[in-house]
């Protein structure tokens, strides 16, 4: 009796005393505060909490990531960066470039990194060939997501050119209903204008002109063409556009007042949450004219330098987290994006979920994988936003299609 | 001023001069705060001007080049005009409705106590908090113009929030709602202290109540006016919030202000230097407001 | 001075003071506007504002969005709701406001009673100081906290607070004690009594109204900021702004338009308390401030 009692004493001093060494710890700046998504983030705290180590939430939301890179600057400045940072595209970049970002290499290199995730994720997640962060999702921006009651109602098939997508939103707008249902706000028209670009000058244009950046391509024809396809477009919107949420589109195509609405794959979190089913109450494709290609952004945590050997340790074992199959499914079926690395089973995934995925390897395979450049995936933050200011200008009717063409060539141009 | 001259006496003791040095002494912490926190601060902000900075501060001189590139860019343009437009009829709305409601409320009203808490709580709200209902109420569908319809008024729009031309205008009338009450409070407490007497005497020389204000009672509101002027120019040229929350600066760039743009281009576009230059010049037109207003003010007081 | 019973002497006939009262109540109407509109669509379920319109009264009365906002909603990984923020604020706000308050009555006091020269000057440019744009200031000072060793804590939000509300404080107390009688302190001055002696006797007794006015001023200020609260406070002591607005602001997930009207509304109590409990005060410290001066 007292040994078992010794023993159960003994046991919860061990239990004590490992709790007590507990100061392994990160700490994560992000802007998935609410929601599904903050619920989905929970996941890898308790993953991190069940090896002991702590979390402590930074979350700073607003302004699509914006708002939490200010933060970031700050803390930098102050000299006390976060371990871990939700970062998009080019901002790993620019991080890695000041020198702010830790090696992952070691960890990547066990893990096998280099063969699970995708070559044109790797150009971020990687700076000089060195691993500096670790993807979380790819989400694919050049969707369409449809209501399948309404295109059994107008006699619809799924669209599989320009031509077939324009002449179904005719019948729609003709039916009174409103035919692409649209938020204007700049990265949503942006979002638009990825696809029509892809659309009409394939994937050597895109190359050429959103990531390239070839005046040449930028003020050229097809570009023309594109801008004339967002004015086709915006003639399908309804009149009240302006300013509306991204959500709040997809609830009008959801509730069966709107056919279409063009946007990333976190939109099928809304039809989900609508109690609806992929393939059955909605539909997705890819923008007619895209198909075969991806347009994509992809969250990261990108790792930053820290000093002492347990923060290290901590932050190894996050990025390690991050990078687990089990982690990229349960975050991911959650999110609506597709897991980051092409070696996970897409059982659990829904409909669109498994399309996404199998696209997703079909593009990386064949070279039709490339960075949204509405989501800060195809070049640096000022050339995006100077090119979101005349997509956004002309979506409005400031310009026509051949001045925007010529803006787009200036405003790039005192981007750089 | 005669404290200071106490100190001549060649008898003090410690206690005596330590007296005199004691008002300089409690000034002295806020005086050394300012200088380092705001004007140590703004000749930085005017040294990234002139640099390269991007994400994070440089220290590479290239001249004028930022100051240039702003003036190239459209947006700017823009901001400047909306600014233009938005403080001077924000500051001239806010004054006469606080103007108006500061003078009927004075006319012993009933429920005064009730309706100047009403009147003045969006002072009290960030547009964090408020820019949402502003934004349904502004939406055609689903805000003023579709309750209307609803209530049998077919015709009625409202759609100025969707609207290139007009949507600055709501952006004036969000700004308006918020401080107008406060303006109010400003002209109640100056019209409360205008002394009655006066204005019997006044009544009793026939005076008409149209020439009782305008001749007694507006100009002794003149430190209202200008302490009102002074606080509203201040929030115009610092909106920012309430842009951000009722059209992200849209339709387009409809509605961007120079803190809009301010912020987009130091910590959205990663172009700090231009950020700075467009702030410099931000700070030299609050300067130019400023600064012979409180040159006359202050000067007068002596 | 009195205010309540002030009697105006305008008098006017009853027809205009129908048109008054009409006048004033439509402007009432106008500012509870979009505080109504918070108000209701905070007491319904979710369906209903995606649904429906949006301006009308709820069809079902629910309180589970304030319960949500309060204590369930998802705030970051955590579903903590508004509730642990609320203190942060708190913690934050009141010594901010009290430092500030008393800095500024101690200068206000100096620059009226206690002239030397050049204290204009450091009048004006402190005065000066209100109007810069706080976004340039944000990562100097990070540099400044990071150096002081107090990023990312509440007593570096503090500071910051305090930093920019002294301008303001020291305006309004400037102006009080300017109408305040210089030869009441002369007096005591040859009775023999000491600066702080003054200050504490003389001056603070009668300060009630500015101090209100100075006190209102700041806390709304500070309890309302987001830019500093972000950008200071790591993520455990964020103020309830910053809360809300991960609440609020999520961008890739679903609205729950409702939860952010109730939590909404509760960040704003606090500001609308001191308005509604000290708004008298409000008024009349004005009047004897910032507008007489």
């Amino acid at each position: 009796m007292t040994i078992l009692r010794k023993l159960q004493l003994s046991a919860a001093a061990v239990a004590l005393s490992t709790t007590g060494v507990v100061a392994q710890e990160v700490e994560v700046l992000h802007w998935w505060t609410s929601g599904g998504e903050a619920a989905a983030l929970n996941v890898l705290r308790e993953d991190l909490a069940g090896s002991g180590i702590g979390w402590t939430d930074m979350p700073v939301a607003g302004g699509g990531g914006s708002d939490a890179m200010t933060v970031l600057r700050a803390r930098v400045t102050a000299g006390d960066p976060p371990t871990a940072v939700q970062m998009l595209g080019f901002s790993i970049q620019d991080w890695a470039a000041e020198g702010a970002l830790a090696n992952l290499n070691d960890l990547a290199a066990e893990q096998n990194w280099d063969d699970v995730v995708p070559a044109a994720l790797q150009r971020f997640s990687t700076y000089d060939g060195d691993w500096v962060a670790a993807p979380v999702n790819v989400h694919s921006t050049n969707w369409v997501w449809a209501n399948t009651a309404l295109m059994e109602e107008l006699g619809i098939e799924q669209p599989g050119t320009w031509d077939e997508f324009v002449a179904a939103m005719q019948a729609a707008q003709d039916a009174g209903y409103t035919a692409l249902a649209h938020g204007g706000q700049a990265w949503q028209d942006a979002t638009i204008f990825d696809s029509m670009v892809m659309g009409v000058g394939g994937p050597e244009f895109y190359q050429a002109a959103m990531v390239d950046l070839d005046p040449e391509a930028l003020g050229s024809a097809q570009m023309v063409e594109a801008f004339e396809r967002m004015a086709v477009l915006r003639g399908f919107v309804d009149d009240n556009f302006s300013g509306r949420d991204w959500n709040l589109a997809s609830a009008m195509v959801a509730n069966g007042d709107a056919l279409f609405q063009i946007m990333g794959d976190w939109a099928k979190g809304e039809f989900i949450n609508a109690g609806q089913t992929a393939g059955e109450e909605f539909q997705c494709f890819r923008v007619p004219g895209t198909e075969g290609m991806v347009t994509f952004n992809s969250d990261q945590f990108a790792m930053f330098n820290v000093t002492d050997a347990a923060a290290m340790e901590a932050q190894t074992a996050m990025a390690s987290a991050v990078m687990s199959p089990e982690f990229q499914v349960a975050f991911n079926t959650v999110k609506g994006s597709v897991p980051a690395r092409t070696d996970i089973s897409p059982e659990a995934f829904d409909a669109c979920g498994q399309m996404g995925m199998a696209q997703l390897a079909e593009a990386a395979a064949s070279g039709g994988l490339f960075g949204s450049m509405a989501h800060g995936h195809a070049n640096n933050p000022s050339v995006q936003n100077a090119m979101y200011d005349v997509i956004t200008a002309h979506f409005n009717g400031e310009y026509d299609a051949e001045t925007a063409a010529q803006e787009m060539v200036t405003a790039v141009e005192l981007a750089m | 001023m005669a404290a200071t001259d106490a100190g001549q006496d060649t008898g003090v003791d410690f206690r005596t001069r330590l007296q005199n040095w004691l008002p300089k002494i409690v000034l002295a912490p806020s005086f050394a705060v300012m200088v380092i926190f705001v004007y140590g601060f703004i000749a930085f902000t005017v040294y990234l001007s002139f640099t390269d900075s991007r994400m994070l501060p440089s220290y590479e001189w290239v001249g004028w080049q930022n100051y240039d590139r702003l003036f190239r860019v459209r947006e700017w343009d823009i901001a400047v005009k909306n600014l233009a437009i938005f403080a001077s009829l924000y500051i001239v709305i806010c004054t006469l409705i606080g103007l108006m409601l500061a003078i009927f409320l004075d006319q012993k009203i009933r429920g005064e106590g009730i309706l100047r808490p009403i009147f003045l709580y969006p002072m009290a709200l960030s547009f964090i908090v408020t820019g949402t209902a502003w934004k349904w109420f502004l939406d055609p569908a689903i805000g003023l113009e579709n309750t209307m319809h609803l209530w049998g008024w077919e015709s009625f729009t409202f759609n100025w929030i969707k609207d290139r031309e007009m949507a600055i205008y709501t952006i004036v009338i969000a700004a308006v709602w918020q401080s107008s009450g406060f303006v109010m409070a400003m002209f109640l407490a100056g019209l409360r202290g205008i002394d009655n007497e006066i204005l019997k005497a006044a009544q009793m020389d026939g005076a008409s109540n149209w020439n009782l204000y305008r001749r007694i009672i507006l100009p002794q509101l003149r430190p209202a006016f200008l302490s009102a002027f002074v606080i509203l120019s201040h929030l115009a040229i610092k909106s920012y919030d309430l842009v951000i929350a009722l059209t992200g600066g849209g339709p387009g760039n409809a509605t961007a202000l120079p803190a809009t743009f301010m912020y987009s281009y130091t910590f959205t576009r990663n172009q700090m230097g231009i950020g700075a230059s467009s702030a410099v010049i931000m700070l030299m037109t609050i300067a130019a407001i400023m600064v012979p207003y409180l040159y006359a003010e202050l000067r007068e007081k002596k | 001075m009195a205010i309540a019973s002030a009697d105006t002497a305008i008098r006017s006939s009853s027809f205009s003071r129908v048109l008054i009262y009409l006048v004033l109540l439509l402007f009432a109407l106008f500012y509870l506007l979009p505080f109504g509109i918070m108000l209701v669509n905070s007491l319904k379920p979710l369906e209903e504002i995606t649904g429906g319109n949006m301006v009308s009264l709820p069809r079902e009365w629910t309180i589970a969005p304030w319960l949500s906002a309060w204590s369930t909603a998802q705030i970051g990984v955590e579903p903590t709701g508004l509730r642990p923020y609320f203190i942060n604020s708190i913690v934050m706000a009141v010594p901010a406001v009290a430092l500030s308050t008393i800095v500024g009555a101690l200068n206000g006091y100096v620059l009226t009673k206690w002239q030397f020269r050049g204290a204009t000057l450091i009048f004006g440019l402190l005065l000066f100081s209100c109007f810069i744009p706080f976004q340039i200031v944000l990562i100097p000072m990070a540099r400044i906290l990071g150096i002081l060793d107090i990023a990312g804590t509440t007593t570096g939000l503090i500071l910051v607070h305090f930093v920019y509300g002294i301008g303001f404080t020291t305006l309004y107390f400037r102006n009080y004690y300017a109408a305040f009688p210089t030869e009441l302190v002369r007096a005591a001055q040859i009775d023999g009594a000491g600066f702080f002696q003054i200050f504490w006797r003389i001056m603070l007794p009668s300060s009630g109204p500015i101090i209100a006015v100075s006190c209102i001023w700041q806390f709304t200020n500070i309890w309302n900021d987001f830019l500093f609260g972000a950008s200071f406070a790591s993520g455990g002591s964020a103020p309830m702004t910053v809360a809300l607005n991960n609440l609020v602001n999520s961008s890739t997930g679903v609205r729950e338009y409702n939860v952010h009207f109730a939590g909404a509304i509760m960040a704003a109590a606090p500001t609308l308390l001191v308005y509604i409990v000290a708004g008298r005060y409000f008024v009349r410290g004005l009047m004897a401030g910032s507008v007489k001066g």
